[in-house]
C-alpha cells in the first residue's frame, strides 16, 4: 500500500501545509555586493568575522543567523522542536557546533548543496507527522572553507576553467511552524542519487543537472502538474552551463520550463564579479532562498514557486579515486497565500 | 568491481539503458562546456611568465654589478625572486597574478614559491607540527618527488649513453 501522504513516485504533500513563518541571511562582501545584495539581512566584509579561523567565522555566521531567524519568528531557543542543518565541511561541523550552542534538539544533515532543500522537506514532515510544532532550517558555505577541503589553499595561484563555480559565502535559516502566518510548504519531492558520468570536479553544474532534471520532471509527473502552474522554477547551484543542461534534460523529458526558470547560482552574482559559471555551495540555494525569494514571495512578485536544492556527492577522496560525482535533488513547493 | 546501477530511471529518456543515457549525456555536456581560451591564455602566460622572468633578470644584472661570480648572483636572485613571491603570497596579491597569467605564473620558480608559502598560511590554523609541518608540501611534494625521480631517470640515461 502506498503511503497515505505520498503523491506519485517521489512526492509528499502536506494536509496542512507547514509556515515558514520567519527567514533569515547572512551573507559575505562579495554575495553583498552581487545584484541580491539587499535581500540580506547583514553582510559581512571580513571573511574572518572577527574570529581566528574560517572555520569558526562560518559557525559564527550560521548562528547569528539562526539567532536571527529566531528574533525574526518572535520566537526563543526552547519554543523550538528541533533544528535541522548541514553545511559542506567534514562532519558537517559548522551545524554541530552551531547546534552545541544552540541546544535545540538536532538533526544533523549533510545534503552538500541541497542540504537547505533537504532541512525544509524534512521540517515540513516532521510538523505535518505531527512530531514537531516547530523547526528551524538552516545550512551555511564558507568560501575560504570549502575551497581549502576541495581544492587548494586560497592563497594558491592557479587558473580556473570557466566551469567553476564560486562557493558562496552565507549562511540561511528558515522558521517553519504549524501556524502562522507567511509561504508555506505545500509540497516536496525527495531526489535520487543520480550520476550520468560526468567526473570534471571542476564541472560541477553539469554533474548536478541530471538530479535536478530528474527531480523536476518527476515532481510535474508525480503532480500531474505543468511547468505553468509555478511562476518560478528555481535550481540551487547548478551555474550557468549546468543550468542549460538542465534545461535541455526536462525538455528531452517533455516539459518546456524554459521560460520561468533560473538557478541561485546565477542570480546571486553579476557577470562582472567574474565568479565564471556562478554560485555554488549549500549557502547558495540558503541565502538566495531565505532572502530573495522569501522577499519575493512577501512582496507579491511571485506566489508559487519549486524550488530544487541540488548538491554534487563528491568528496576530495572520491575524485582523487577517480569516481565520477554523484547529484542530487530535492524539490520544495513554496506557495503565499 | 561492484555491478553500479545508480537507479536513474527516468533520465533522458526512460526507454534507454544506463549505458546509453550517459554517452548521449556525456556529449550534451562536451556542446555546453566552453572551449579554454588557449590562444587568450597562453599569450597572457607568456606576458606575465615574461615580465617575472625580466624582474630576474634585472635582479641578476643588479647582483653582478655588485660584484658577485655569475653562480653566486644566479643564487642571490632567485633568492630575492622566492621572497618576493612569497611576500606577495602573504598579503594576498600573488593568487590574482596566476588567476591572470596562469602557467605564467605557475611555472617560474616564484609559482613554487606560492606553492609552499600558501599551505604555510593555510594551515597554521591547524598547528605548527600537523597543520603547516604536515601540509606545507601538499603542492610542491609531487612536483619534488617526480622532478627528483626524472633527474634521476635522466641522469641514469645520461651514465650510460653518453
Amino acid at each position: 500500500m502506498a503511503a497515505p501522504k505520498k503523491n506519485g513516485m517521489q512526492t509528499v504533500y502536506f494536509e496542512k501545509p507547514p509556515v515558514i513563518i520567519a527567514s533569515a541571511s547572512i551573507v559575505g562582501y562579495l554575495e553583498g555586493e552581487g545584484p541580491l545584495g539587499k535581500t540580506f539581512d547583514q553582510v559581512v566584509n571580513d571573511t574572518y568575522y572577527g574570529e581566528k579561523t574560517w572555520e569558526k567565522a562560518e559557525q559564527r555566521m550560521m548562528l547569528e543567523t539562526m539567532q536571527k531567524a529566531l528574533e525574526k519568528a518572535g520566537l526563543q531557543v526552547k519554543d523550538i522542536d528541533y533544528m535541522l542543518a548541514g553545511d559542506l565541511l567534514n562532519q558537517i561541523i559548522t551545524a554541530n557546533f552551531t547546534a552545541r550552542v544552540l541546544g535545540i534538539p538536532f538533526l544533523g544533515l549533510y545534503g552538500a548543496c541541497s542540504t537547505m532543500y533537504e532541512g525544509m522537506a524534512l521540517g515540513a514532515m516532521l510538523i505535518e507527522g505531527g512530531f514537531a510544532e516547530k523547526v528551524l532550517v538552516g545550512s551555511s558555505s564558507h568560501y575560504s572553507t570549502a575551497e581549502r577541503q576541495y581544492r587548494y589553499p586560497t592563497e594558491m595561484g592557479n587558473q580556473r576553467p570557466m566551469t567553476a563555480q564560486w562557493t558562496v559565502t552565507g549562511a540561511g535559516a528558515a522558521v517553519l511552524a504549524r501556524e502562522g502566518s507567511g509561504p508555506v510548504i505545500t509540497h516536496a519531492t525527495i531526489g535520487k542519487v543520480v550520476d550520468l558520468g560526468q567526473g570534471d570536479a571542476q564541472n560541477m553544474g553539469a554533474a548536478m543537472a541530471p538530479a535536478a532534471a530528474d527531480t523536476i520532471t518527476c515532481h510535474l509527473k508525480d503532480t500531474a502538474r505543468q511547468p505553468d502552474y509555478y511562476d518560478l522554477i528555481i535550481t540551487g547551484d547548478l551555474g550557468s552551463y549546468g543550468k542549460k543542461l538542465a534545461e535541455q534534460l526536462v525538455t528531452q523529458d517533455g516539459y518546456d520550463i524554459s521560460d520561468r526558470y533560473t538557478d541561485c547560482g546565477i542570480l546571486i552574482y553579476s557577470a562582472a564579479q567574474d565568479v565564471h559559471a556562478g554560485g555554488s555551495g549549500c549557502g547558495c540555494s540558503a541565502v538566495v532562498t531565505c532572502g530573495y525569494l522569501m522577499e519575493s514571495l512577501k512582496t507579491g512578485k511571485y506566489k508559487r514557486l519549486l524550488g530544487i536544492g541540488t548538491g554534487a556527492l563528491l568528496s576530495p577522496c572520491s575524485v582523487q579515486q577517480g569516481e565520477t560525482v554523484p547529484g542530487i535533488g530535492h524539490a520544495v513547493v513554496i506557495e503565499m497565500r | 568491481m561492484v555491478n553500479i546501477n545508480y537507479g536513474v530511471t527516468k533520465m533522458p529518456d526512460n526507454s534507454m539503458p544506463l549505458i546509453k543515457q550517459k554517452q548521449r549525456y556525456m556529449e550534451m555536456v562536451k556542446e555546453s562546456t566552453p572551449k579554454p581560451r588557449v590562444l587568450r591564455n597562453v599569450f597572457w602566460a607568456f606576458v606575465v611568465g615574461g615580465l617575472i622572468c625580466l624582474v630576474g633578470q634585472f635582479i641578476l644584472s643588479f647582483f653582478l654589478a655588485r660584484g658577485l661570480s655569475f653562480n653566486e648572483a644566479g643564487a642571490a636572485t632567485s633568492t630575492t625572486l622566492v621572497f618576493l613571491a612569497a611576500f606577495l603570497t602573504g598579503i594576498g596579491l600573488y593568487d590574482e597574478v596566476s588567476r591572470f597569467g596562469g602557467a605564467g605564473g605557475i611555472v617560474p620558480i616564484t609559482g613554487f614559491a606560492n606553492s609552499m608559502v600558501a599551505p604555510a598560511l593555510e594551515y597554521r590554523a591547524e598547528g605548527l607540527v600537523f597543520g603547516v609541518g604536515a601540509r606545507l608540501f601538499t603542492i610542491a611534494g609531487p612536483v619534488l618527488v617526480w622532478g627528483i625521480v626524472t633527474a634521476w631517470i635522466a641522469g641514469l640515461l645520461y651514465y650510460f649513453f653518453r
